[in-house]
């Protein structure tokens, strides 16, 4: 049996309301909360990071799966804002979760789904024997440009997942990807801030892939829908992802324990990963859960886990994403979120 | 300015809090080759658990300039449950929770970077528990 | 061992000097103490100053500084010691003549801060660099930490350990040489600008450039010179942890005591004994724990004690009667010379406004960082 060992997330402490974002660009606030359901979304804090993030993500991880670290073979961390543009963050993970020296790094990019990515070769690691375990690591600081429409949801946290075949808490019972050349969003080298293609980011592509995905692996594993206690879908806003489930027949209901966006925002390379954190932290023995990832470019990735008996122990060995969410919170202003965010241009020694 | 070279020999204490603790049970961060109470060299290799009680503090208000977007943060001397003690910055707080007997966690952050094109530095710092 | 006696003085005033250099400044100190001398050659000279490079980028000021003050080929050593480099070089003079290695030795001290751009990262490098500057403490943050530790266990409040600044600033308002001579006032005090709670602007000693330079020669010759000597009739240095965080106690600096004790008993005097003290006040807070380590308050009552009048004239002892290092300047390799020079004024009889009455012992005790290093010298008048 193979899958995941251990699981963790983090955020960070900091919100900003979408109220607050509207109020500074002269946005209708009401609209926007209804038109994308969202309310508040996290910031990272001036010295928070994708690596940062990837790191207590990881721990928690480990807290779940409570193996030496030293036995994972390898760490993939995927992201859309890795604090460097050439130089792994993976690095400074393993030396700060203890991995030791001998093993295999590599960090992933492809928009929101580099998580998702790094959770799939992880696994393939294990299943096909190359290693004992290994950890795929999905985390994001992302930004929108002022004023447009993804500042509203653009926000910061990861979810980090150990893959192995001794002590599974969630067996992969299936998978599949879909990928195309879809230019929906991108960002070009040296550009600050990314640009996307309106409305063509709908159908074209987030529904195109997720879809297509999604469908592929339900047949090929011979399940439908009713067969799964919950469903996470990659969630760029808070309406994409329910109007996703609808359309291959996924009630509401199993949405909502992974739908975490209208009080997180999108983290990018975490968010179905994350999605899929609130899952297994209530999900029973036995219960299956569906997720789909998304990412720009563009390309999904669909899994079926299954809940084994030991999952239930490990839920409470770290904090729980929702607990996280409603924890404690800091909130923001405009101008410090600017701040913050490096939105403003600072003199030369910053 | 933590250039490559010094920066990368102090990443055992700083990520994993690697310290020691000499025979007289004197436990410290920074490595040493005596105890400089005893003036004995035994010494284990332990490594922190991160929890900590806060000695004293201040509030920056003037910081060195690589950390002025920061500013104001608390800064603490704390001990840890091991006995070590080590100097941290306090975040995600509000200031009057900082106080003496506070109780607090290391979490691991950036702690500065090296201007527009240097390297990151990260370390520890502390939260509120 | 021979006695050893201070036999000349000089100093540049102490201050902004835009207008003179690192060079400029030791020249002209350097200079007025060998013609207050009265000699033409020296046999040796020390310079002290913390960071001549990262000030200046120039290093090397050993040679630098004996050839501007027209030495050149005499023995010459930069020493560091953070701030109390300026009394290292003085203990290091100090030796060379009491060995009898040499008789007429120079011992300066200069800082030029104000050629800095982040002169707060300069003087962090007397912290602990890799566990203290790292994480981002400044060097006014260690002592406000002290100040916090300390006003907890001893209830000192915050207008009473305002009283050190304001006592400093009505000495240093008689000091000509001062960076600023004039009184401050309590409200000024408390409503300063912020540096590192609880600590403000006015607690902490400023930047400041300056140098300042003393002869030293065996005491059996310096009539030869003078008719009024100063001997140096004690002497201690210490060291202590460079991190403030493994001082034993946060309300105690270590190495001044240490310091203290070996200079106290060399000296043949106690706390008592001692007329007046100029004490490295660096941070307001700094003056109150160096006064209870030298001994002349109790342990938790030299806050109180300061605040009631006990360290000016009158009191019981006269605490920098050259205004500190609060308002007289703190060019940091300079500072400890400079408190040199008071105590030889004083001992003179030649401090002017400033002068304590019937001064036969006098104390100079200079420290670096939060206490990594400290340095008490007792002179006396001969």
């Amino acid at each position: 049996m193979i899958g995941i060992v251990g699981w963790g997330s983090y955020v960070p402490a900091y919100r900003i309301k979408i109220s607050t974002i509207a109020e500074q660009w002269g946005d209708d606030s009401a609209a926007i909360e209804r038109g994308l359901l969202l309310r508040e979304k996290t910031v990272p804090g001036v010295d928070e990071d994708t690596i940062t993030i990837a790191v207590e993500a990881a721990k928690n991880a480990l807290k779940r799966a409570q193996i030496d670290p030293k036995k994972i073979g390898a760490l993939y961390i995927g992201s859309e804002s890795h604090p460097y543009a050439v130089k792994p963050s993976g690095t400074l993970v393993i030396e700060a979760i203890g991995m030791g020296h001998d093993v295999h790094v590599a960090d992933f990019e492809f928009a929101c789904k580099a998580g998702a990515e790094a959770m799939f070769v992880s696994y393939s690691h294990v299943k096909s024997g190359n290693m004992e375990y290994s950890i795929g690591i999905g985390a994001d600081t992302s930004q929108g440009a002022p004023g447009d429409a993804l500042e509203y949801s653009a926000s910061a946290g990861g979810s980090a997942f150990i893959f192995g075949k001794e002590n599974v808490k969630a067996e992969v019972i299936g998978t599949h990807s879909y990928t195309s050349d879809t230019p929906d969003f991108w960002r070009r080298e040296y550009m600050h801030y990314p640009r996307h293609g309106g409305r063509f980011t709908g159908e074209p592509a987030y529904f195109r892939h997720v879809l297509a995905a999604a469908r592929a692996l339900l047949e090929k594993s011979n399940h439908k829908p009713e067969d799964f206690a919950h469903a996470v879908f990659h969630m760029p806003n808070g309406k994409f992802p329910l109007k996703a489930g609808k359309i291959l027949g996924f009630t509401d209901e199993q949405m909502k324990q992974g739908w975490v966006v209208n009080k997180m925002g999108n983290t990018y390379s975490g968010s179905s990963p994350t999605g899929l954190a609130a899952v297994l932290d209530v999900l029973k023995p036995g219960e299956k859960t569906f997720m789909v990832s998304f990412g720009s470019g563009a390309g999904s990735d669909s899994f079926i886990f299954q809940a084994t008996d030991a999952i239930t122990e490990a839920q409470g060995k770290a904090p729980k994403i929702h607990d996280m969410l409603d924890g404690k919170k800091i909130y923001l202003s405009y101008g410090q979120y600017a701040a913050y965010r490096k939105k403003i241009r600072y003199n030369d020694i910053v | 300015m933590a250039n490559s070279q010094r920066y990368h020999r102090e990443i055992g204490h700083r990520y994993r809090l690697e310290a020691q603790k000499f025979d007289s049970g004197y436990v410290t961060l920074a490595r040493r080759y005596i105890d400089p109470t005893t003036g004995s060299k035994n010494y284990e290799d332990i490594r922190l658990s991160g929890e900590g009680t806060i000695l004293s503090f201040t509030i920056i208000y003037i910081p060195a300039e690589a950390y002025s977007l920061e500013a104001p943060y608390p800064i603490a001397i704390i001990e840890t449950d091991e006995g070590a003690r080590l100097t941290v910055q306090v975040i995600d707080c509000d200031f009057k929770d900082v106080k003496i007997g506070a109780r607090v966690k290391l979490v691991f952050r950036k702690i500065r970077e090296e201007g527009h094109s240097g390297i990151l530095n990260y370390g520890y710092k502390a939260i509120l528990i | 061992m021979r006695d050893v006696a201070i036999i000349g003085i000089g100093m540049t005033k102490f201050g902004e000097l835009w207008d003179q250099s690192i060079r400029d400044m030791f020249a002209e100190a350097g200079l007025k103490a060998i013609e207050n001398a009265g000699i033409d050659k020296l046999d040796s000279m020390y310079v002290g100053a913390m960071s001549s490079g990262l000030y200046t980028e120039q290093e090397h000021i050993a040679s630098v500084m004996a050839d501007y003050i027209g030495q050149r080929g005499i023995p010459s050593a930069r020493v560091e010691s953070a701030c109390a480099s300026g009394s290292i070089a003085v203990r290091s003079a100090y030796m060379e003549v009491a060995s009898g290695m040499g008789d007429i030795v120079l011992a300066g001290g200069v800082e030029k801060m104000w050629d800095a751009d982040d002169g707060s990262m300069v003087l962090a490098t007397a912290a602990d660099q890799e566990f203290e500057a790292y994480v981002g403490v400044t060097f006014p943050g260690l002592y406000a930490m002290m100040a916090t530790a300390y006003m907890d266990k001893y209830g000192l409040t915050r207008e009473e350990l305002a009283q050190v600044p304001i006592k400093n600033h009505r000495h240093g308002a008689n000091n000509p040489k001062a960076q600023y001579p004039f009184e401050i006032s309590l409200d000024t005090v408390l409503n300063a600008s912020r540096v590192a709670d609880p600590l403000r602007l006015m607690d902490c000693s400023p930047i400041t450039d300056g140098a300042a330079a003393v002869i030293l020669c065996p005491l059996e010759r310096a009539h030869e010179f003078t008719d009024k000597p100063i001997k140096i009739r004690g002497l201690g240095a210490a060291t202590g942890p460079i991190a403030l965080h493994d001082h034993s106690d946060l309300t105690k600096i270590d190495a001044v005591k240490l310091a203290a004790d070996r200079a106290y008993k060399m000296a043949g005097v106690t706390p008592d004994d001692i007329d007046f003290a100029e004490v490295h006040d660096c941070f307001s807070i700094a003056e109150v724990i160096t006064a209870e380590e030298l001994g002349f308050f109790g342990r938790g009552k030299a806050g109180k004690a300061i605040a009631e009048g006990q360290a000016t004239y009158g009191g019981k002892i006269v605490i920098n009667p050259s205004g500190g290092l609060k308002s007289k300047g703190h060019p940091v390799g300079a500072t400890g010379v400079a408190q040199i020079i008071e105590a030889v004024e004083q001992l003179r009889g030649e401090a002017g406004k400033r002068q304590v009455e019937n001064a036969k012992i006098g104390l100079t005790q200079n420290m670096g960082g939060s206490g990594g290093s400290s340095v008490v010298h007792i002179l006396e008048a001969i």
